[in-house]
C-alpha cells in the first residue's frame, strides 16, 4: 500500500520539506533535494531576486518541487499578506508558508498576527501553511479561518534543540484535523523520525542541514529518518511498558482453572 | 527613559579596575553561557581575554553559522552630498575643509543608480554631510522616489531626524537607518565636535530609537574606532544595540566597528586600534548579541576582510565610493575617507563563494 501524503490540493510520496536558507551556495539545492527524496521547498521571497539570472535561488529549484514561498521578515499580518500577493505575482504558486515573527530575539512567531493574515489569504485562494507556536487554541482558529496545515515549531527557529515542544505537538497531532508539519528547532535525523513516530504529518528543515558539515549527506539522513518515523507511526509501535512483563504473573491463577 | 539614562549609570564606571579583576577563568566560564550579561560582554572585551581570541572566534563562528547560515548580504554606499554645517575634527567632510562641495541632481541620482544596479546590488545606503539648506529632508524623500526603482532596500546614513521626519522617508520607501554615535564617551564628543548641531550629543545618541518609534525595519549603530578608548566605546555600542533590541524587538539591529581611516584635514586617530583589537570587539559583540548583525565596510583593506569574514561578519559593502557621484563623474572628487579595499562587486562575490559564503544581493523587498 502506497503511503500518499495529500496536502494543500497536491499528492507527495515524501514528507520532508526543506528549507534554502543559509546555505554556502544555492548551487547546492538541487543535490539536497535529491539526496533528501524532499518534493517541497520553501523559500524566503525577500531573498527573491527575479532581476539577477545567476544569483535568483527560484533558478535552483528543480522543475518536480513545489514551491512554498515563505513571508520571512514580515513582522504583522499586514506585510505577511503583501510579501505573499508578491509572491503570487511573482509566479511562485498558491502555497504560502505564513511566518509572522515580531521579536528578532527568539525569533517566536507571532500566532495572533498570523491567524490574522491567515484568514485573509486563506479567502484569496491561498493554499496557506501557518507557522506558529503550538498552541491548541490557535490551531483550532487556523482550522476555521481555511489553513492547509498548521506548522507548530519544534524549538526556536534555528536553534537544532529537537523536538523540545513535544508535548504541545502531540495535543495538536490529536485535536486538530489539518496535517500537523513540525517546522523548526529540529536538529537531528532521529527528532524528525520521533516526530513522524508520534503521528506528524510531515517535517520541515532547514538549519540542521545546511549548517551540517556535509549538507548533502545530511539531507540524505533526514530523508530517511522521516520514512522511518513515518512507516512505525503507520505499523503501530506496541505500547510502551514502565517494567518488564513479569514471568510469574500475579494473576496467573485466574487461567488456571 | 531612554538609552542616555542607560548610559549615565556607567557614567562613573572604573574601568581599570575591573579589567584588572577579570581572569582568564571568568573568560572561560562566560564562554559557555547561553545568555551573557553587559557585564560579561565588557568582560570579553578586557585585555584579559585576549589570551582566549581563539576560544571566542570558534563559538563566534559557530554561532554566526547557527543564526545567520553561510551567507554574506552586500550593499553599496551612494553619497547624494557632502555639504556640511558641522565641524567634526575627524571628518572630511567638515565645514573647516576646502573641499569642493556637490549635490546630485535627480537624474545624477538616476545615472548611478543605474550604473550600481547594473552590479546586481539591490541594498543602498545613501549618505549626506549634515545640511538642512543643500540637503533637506524633502530632497532626500525625492531621491529615494528614484532609487525605489532601482533597489528593493534602502538605508540612510544622514543627519538624525525628528520620529516625525523618520516617518515621511519611511512612507518614502527607506528601511533601514545607519547612525553612528562617533564617540560615546560625552566628554569627548564635546572635544571633537567643535561646531554645528552635531554637537547635540543627546539628540544624536536617541536618533536610532526616534526611528525605530517610526518604525523602521533595521538600524545599525556603533563608534568611530579611534577617537577614545576602544574597549569602553565596543562596549557601549554593544549596549545600545542592545537597548534597542530588548526594546524593538521587531527591528534587526547590527553595529558596525569602523576604524578611522586617512582623510581631508588629516587629523590623526587619537588612539591605534590594532587588528586584534578589532577581531576581539567583533567577537565579543557577536557572543553578546547571537542575532545581532555586524556591518564591515570597505574601511578595511581586502586582506583583512578576507579573514574577518568567519568570525561574525553579516554584511559586507562592495564597490564602495565615498565621493559625491564619484561613479558618474569622470574625474575622482574628494571622498569623506579613502577606502581600503576597492574590490567590485563581481569581485568580492567571488570572494566569498571561494570562502564558501554566498553573497546575498537581495534580502529586502519595500512593501507598497
Amino acid at each position: 500500500m502506497q503511503d500518499l501524503f495529500h496536502i494543500g490540493g497536491k499528492e507527495l510520496t515524501s514528507r520532508l520539506l526543506l528549507g534554502t536558507g543559509k546555505y554556502a551556495s544555492n548551487q547546492m539545492i538541487p543535490q539536497i533535494m535529491e539526496a533528501s527524496g524532499s518534493q517541497v521547498v520553501t523559500v524566503a521571497m525577500r531573498r527573491v531576486d527575479t532581476d539577477f539570472e545567476e544569483e535568483n535561488i527560484l533558478n535552483h529549484i528543480p522543475g518536480n518541487c513545489v514551491l512554498m514561498p515563505n513571508t520571512s521578515g514580515a513582522r504583522n499580518a499586514q506585510e505577511a499578506i503583501r510579501i505573499a500577493r508578491l509572491a503570487r505575482a511573482a509566479g511562485c504558486g498558491d502555497w504560502v508558508k505564513i511566518e509572522v515573527i515580531s521579536d528578532n530575539r527568539y525569533l517566536l512567531p507571532d500566532n495572533y498576527e498570523t491567524i490574522k493574515a491567515t484568514e485573509v489569504l486563506a479567502a484569496e485562494g491561498f493554499q496557506v501553511f501557518p507557522y506558529m507556536s503550538p498552541d491548541l487554541m490557535v490551531a483550532k482558529e487556523l482550522v476555521k479561518v481555511g489553513a492547509a496545515a498548521v506548522m507548530p515549531l519544534g524549538a526556536p527557529i534555528g536553534s537544532n534543540r529537537g523536538l523540545k515542544t513535544k508535548e504541545l505537538v502531540r495535543i495538536l497531532i490529536e485535536e486538530i484535523p489539518l496535517p500537523i508539519i513540525v517546522d523548526a528547532g529540529i536538529g537531528r535525523p532521529s527528532e524528525a523520525a520521533e516526530a513522524m513516530e508520534m503521528g506528524a504529518a510531515a517535517i520541515l528543515v532547514n538549519t540542521a542541514v545546511a549548517t551540517a558539515r556535509d549538507p548533502v549527506i545530511m539531507a540524505r539522513a533526514f530523508g530517511m529518518a522521516v520514512e522511518a518515523g513515518r512507516a512505525a507511526f503507520l505499523a503501530g509501535p506496541g505500547a510502551a511498558r514502565q517494567y518488564a512483563s513479569a514471568s510469574s504473573p500475579l494473576t496467573g491463577f485466574l487461567r488456571e482453572d | 527613559m531612554s538609552f542616555y539614562q542607560e548610559t549615565l549609570g556607567y557614567k562613573e564606571f572604573d574601568y581599570a579596575q575591573f579589567f584588572n579583576r577579570v581572569t582568564r577563568e571568568d573568560i572561560g566560564r562566560i564562554l559557555y553561557q547561553n545568555r551573557l550579561s553587559e557585564l560579561d560582554y565588557l568582560a570579553l572585551l578586557s585585555p584579559a581575554a585576549e589570551e582566549c581570541l581563539e576560544e571566542m572566534a570558534q563559538r563566534a563562528h559557530r554561532l554566526t553559522v547557527q543564526h545567520f547560515g553561510r551567507v554574506i548580504l552586500l550593499y553599496t554606499p551612494m553619497y547624494l552630498a557632502n555639504y556640511c554645517v558641522n565641524q567634526c575634527v575627524y571628518c572630511g567632510f567638515g565645514r573647516q575643509n576646502p573641499i569642493e562641495r556637490q549635490k546630485l541632481t535627480l537624474e545624477e541620482v538616476a545615472a548611478e543608480a543605474k550604473m550600481i544596479a547594473a552590479t546586481g546590488l539591490k541594498h543602498i545606503l545613501i549618505l549626506t554631510g549634515e545640511s538642512r539648506q543643500h540637503a533637506p529632508v524633502s530632497y532626500i524623500r525625492d531621491c529615494v522616489k528614484v532609487l525605489k526603482q532601482y533597489f528593493t532596500s534602502i538605508s540612510i546614513e544622514i543627519y538624525p531626524l525628528a520620529e516625525g521626519e523618520y516617518k515621511e522617508l519611511i512612507a518614502a520607501g527607506v528601511d533601514g537607518l545607519t547612525l553612528y554615535q562617533e564617540v560615546y564617551d560625552e566628554e569627548v564628543y564635546g572635544q571633537l565636535h567643535l561646531a554645528g548641531p552635531k554637537r547635540d550629543y543627546r539628540w544624536r545618541l536617541e536618533g536610532p530609537e526616534r526611528a525605530c518609534r517610526a518604525g523602521i525595519r533595521t538600524v545599525n549603530v556603533g563608534a568611530l574606532l579611534g577617537l577614545h578608548n576602544w574597549r569602553s566605546e565596543a562596549f557601549f555600542s554593544g549596549l545600545h544595540a542592545n537597548y534597542l533590541q530588548n526594546r524593538y524587538t521587531d527591528v534587526e539591529v547590527s553595529i558596525s566597528p569602523p576604524r578611522m581611516r586617512p582623510h581631508a584635514g588629516g587629523f590623526p586617530p587619537r588612539v591605534v586600534i590594532r587588528d586584534k583589537n578589532l577581531v576581539q570587539y567583533i567577537l565579543a559583540f557577536r557572543l553578546f548579541m547571537p542575532r545581532g548583525g555586524i556591518t564591515l565596510s570597505t574601511r578595511e583593506s581586502a586582506l583583512l576582510r578576507d579573514r574577518l569574514l568567519k568570525l561574525g561578519i553579516t554584511k559586507m559593502s562592495a564597490g564602495s565610493c565615498t565621493a559625491v557621484g564619484g561613479r558618474i563623474l569622470g574625474e575622482e572628487p574628494t571622498g569623506q575617507f579613502d577606502i581600503s579595499d576597492d574590490r567590485d562587486v563581481r569581485a568580492m562575490a567571488h570572494m566569498l563563494y571561494s570562502q564558501g559564503y554566498q553573497p546575498v544581493f537581495k534580502d529586502w523587498q519595500t512593501l507598497e
